[in-house]
């Protein structure tokens, strides 16, 4: 099947562009961002990832045509949408701030949840398209979308938190060069939580009706996966109202957009 | 001919020696005219910063124009014995003088490696030079080389990045810390040398408002003025703080001025908005302790200093990318130096002549037909006659003159008249060689 072969052809692209993304971690060469001096790592990183997202957005076009009118039907696609989508919000920094180093934490994260959607089946079922079933679609594509914020958001915050590291401790490595500014960290880690707590939201309206479709009630209080996901959505509501109303931003929202993200994987990966 | 330089530096002379020497501007058009005075000396450029004095010329004899140049140096400076100068000075030749000349150019012997200033200094010495008519073929294109050298160092290697001075490295920081800082507010607590300048590059990376606390409330009024800020009250700096991103402090005081209490309650008002502090007082005047608040980020001049000397060795490793980048323009720069030399000149030109004469018979041969021997042989002889014939006076001329004053102009002027730089260019074997032997 062409679709398994591009696939494929993502997952090796992927795992040479994390190689030289986390080789260009360490490399003292192109450290300034803003002189435009780039090294051949990251050239090469950028490029063999480009290459993989081409393979990959292939890959997903024919998935879709082959299972027809619901994009996303399995854990399995639905991980790889997440990888694409998070490879494709790392090129919109790309071009946008020309902060290549985002890479070397993206492209792991990509690679890493590809590998373990190869491990998932990939039966694709044959859905009818009744109205569950669409609303199945639109629930999971608009909660991946709002967990690829989210885990903008904890890069952001992992990346806050060893500059404000590098910077509290005095000791200058290859890193805090490249690393962007505090306050632009500060920044995405806002900007990317008020995008993915509606996308969120409207994630848990459709899956509801979905839900309505599909088992013949909107909300069920014994379901472990419903009750976690409103428990999430709740973590993010207090988190966006703490940033605005008393000033939980910096070093605190680094640390709660990291414990965020580790509760919404949990959730995406053990009871999707 | 050749190319020399005399000159002292803070590598080899003291400073009370150093100031001396110096030729200030009004006075330069004397100097250089004394130094071109002298016969042996075709061409020169005095160089004098505060921290250098050379002179580079084009003189006829090496030796003799060293000792020459010298002694002009020496003349400029009556009060200390002969004796005591000689040791200060450094005396290059050739490919030496070209290396001197571009590594002081690109700041590779500069006090602070990297500084750019020096580039500015050698082209005011250049048009003075010119201004002064004590130039010619030579030193202009060492000049101009020497500008283009500098120019593609500093593009080309890191050596003039990062910052170098305590007080710039705090900006550095923090822009680290805050991105672009044209949002930011400075409060400048104390007036300290370092802090005014540190403040006075935070005005230039456009800050939105400095501050100015001063026990004295005029010198805060006065400093205000001067950079242009708001005065505030010292008793009123507490407050000010909470709404400055960044606080400069340097005041006299023998102890902690701004203790740690007082700045978690500042980061609670300003609701965690991260604030950097520089303390650039001796004795300290920041309770320390402050760096382990969340959102507080402390610098004292020690670890200014630190991080100062981190950019020294960076720009260390890549003044050795410089050198490289020097001694690949030297290479070149001697082909073209070694172009001013008769013999190759007479014999690319005879080559350039005889290379069109046989292009031209080749084009020709079709359209003759078929030709006897004799008649072949007449042709040969009538178009390398009138090559010849043309060649002879320049050529006459070139050996004649290439000795006299205007011979390098002569040489330079033949060169490009006949655009024979490409035949220069080319290496040794692949020239024909001058059927008359070499000619001096």
């Amino acid at each position: 099947m062409l679709n398994v072969f591009f696939f494929k052809a993502t997952l090796a692209c992927y795992f040479l562009g994390t190689a030289f993304f986390l080789f260009n971690l360490w490399d003292r060469k192109g450290e300034r961002d803003s002189q435009g001096l780039s090294s051949w790592s990251q050239r090469l990183a950028i490029f063999v990832t480009g290459t993989g997202f081409i393979s990959h957005t292939i890959a997903l076009v024919l998935q879709l045509r082959v299972s027809g009118f619901v994009p996303l039907t399995n854990l399995h696609e639905a991980i790889s949408f997440f990888s694409w989508a998070i490879v494709l919000a790392f090129f919109w920094v790309e071009i946008k701030y020309r902060i290549s180093i985002l890479g070397s934490f993206i492209l792991p994260l990509a690679f890493l949840f590809l590998m373990s959607a190869t491990a998932l089946p990939n039966e694709i079922p044959s859905l009818d398209p009744t109205l569950g079933n669409i609303w199945l679609g639109i629930h999971t594509t608009l909660s991946v979308l709002g967990i690829v914020a989210f885990a903008i958001a904890f890069i952001a915050g992992i990346m806050y938190l060893l500059q404000e590291r590098f910077l509290k401790s005095k000791q200058f490595s290859a890193l805090y060069y490249k690393l962007p500014p505090l306050d632009l960290l500060d920044q995405w880690n806002k900007k990317s939580i008020l995008l993915g707590f509606p996308l969120l939201t409207l994630g848990i309206i459709s899956g509801a009706f979905r839900a309505q479709y599909s088992l013949g009630s909107f909300w069920a209080a014994d379901n472990a996966k419903q009750v976690l996901t409103l428990g999430t959505w709740f973590f993010y509501l207090v988190v966006l109202h703490g940033r605005i109303t008393i000033g939980w931003r910096a070093k605190k929202a680094a640390n709660l957009a990291i414990i965020g993200f580790v509760a919404v994987l949990f959730i995406f990966v053990t009871l999707a | 001919m050749n190319i020399v330089l005399v000159g002292l530096s803070h590598r080899t002379a003291p400073v009370e020696i150093r100031e001396r020497f110096s030729f200030p501007v009004e006075k330069m058009g004397d100097a250089l005219y004394r130094l071109k005075s002298n016969p042996l000396i075709e061409e020169g450029i005095i160089l004098s910063t505060c921290n250098r004095v050379e002179v580079c010329a084009v003189v006829k004899d090496t030796r003799a124009g060293l000792e020459a140049v010298k002694d002009f140096l020496i003349q400029s400076y009556s009060g200390v014995s002969r004796e005591s100068l000689e040791p200060c000075f450094y005396m290059h030749t050739a490919s030496n003088c070209l290396r001197h000349l571009f590594r002081v150019a690109s700041s590779l012997d500069s006090m602070i490696l990297g500084e750019p200033q020096i580039l500015g200094q050698i082209k005011d010495a250049f048009d003075q030079g010119i201004l002064h008519k004590t130039t010619g073929v030579i030193l202009n294109k060492v000049f101009k080389k020497a500008i283009s050298v500098a120019k593609r160092v500093r593009t080309e290697t890191r050596i003039a990045e990062s910052a170098v001075s305590v007080s710039y490295a705090a900006v550095e920081l923090a822009k680290k810390i805050f991105g672009k800082l044209t949002e930011k507010s400075v409060l400048l607590i104390g007036a300290g040398e370092m802090a005014e300048l540190a403040a006075r590059h935070f005005k230039s990376s456009g800050v939105l408002s400095i501050s100015f606390a001063n026990r004295s409330y005029d010198r805060a009024l006065e400093l205000s003025k001067d950079l242009g800020g708001i005065p505030v009250k010292f008793e009123d700096f507490h407050v000010e703080m909470a709404s400055s991103d960044i606080v400069l402090c340097s005041t006299g005081a023998p102890d902690y001025v701004i203790k740690s209490e007082e700045v978690s309650k500042v980061i609670g008002i300003r609701q965690n908005r991260p604030i950097f502090f520089i303390d650039i007082s001796v004795p300290r005047n920041i309770d320390p302790k402050i760096n382990d608040l969340d959102n507080v980020f402390l610098y004292d001049i020690d670890d200014l200093q630190i991080s100062v000397e981190t950019n020294i060795k960076l720009r260390e490793k890549e003044a050795l990318k410089a050198e490289g980048i020097i001694t690949e323009e030297i290479e070149r720069f001697a082909r073209w130096f070694k172009s001013l030399d008769a013999v190759p000149m007479i014999v690319a030109l005879k080559d350039r002549a005889e290379e069109i004469r046989i292009a031209e018979l080749e084009k020709l041969s079709g359209r003759l037909g078929s030709l006897t021997k004799a008649q072949r042989e007449a042709l040969d002889g009538l178009t390398s006659a009138i090559v010849n014939k043309l060649l002879h006076s320049p050529l006459t001329v070139l050996k004649q003159e290439v000795h006299s004053t205007n011979g390098n102009m002569m040489l330079e002027a033949t060169r490009r008249l006949f655009d024979l730089e490409e035949i220069l260019a080319r290496p040794e074997k692949e020239k024909k060689q001058d059927p008359e032997g070499p000619l001096t």
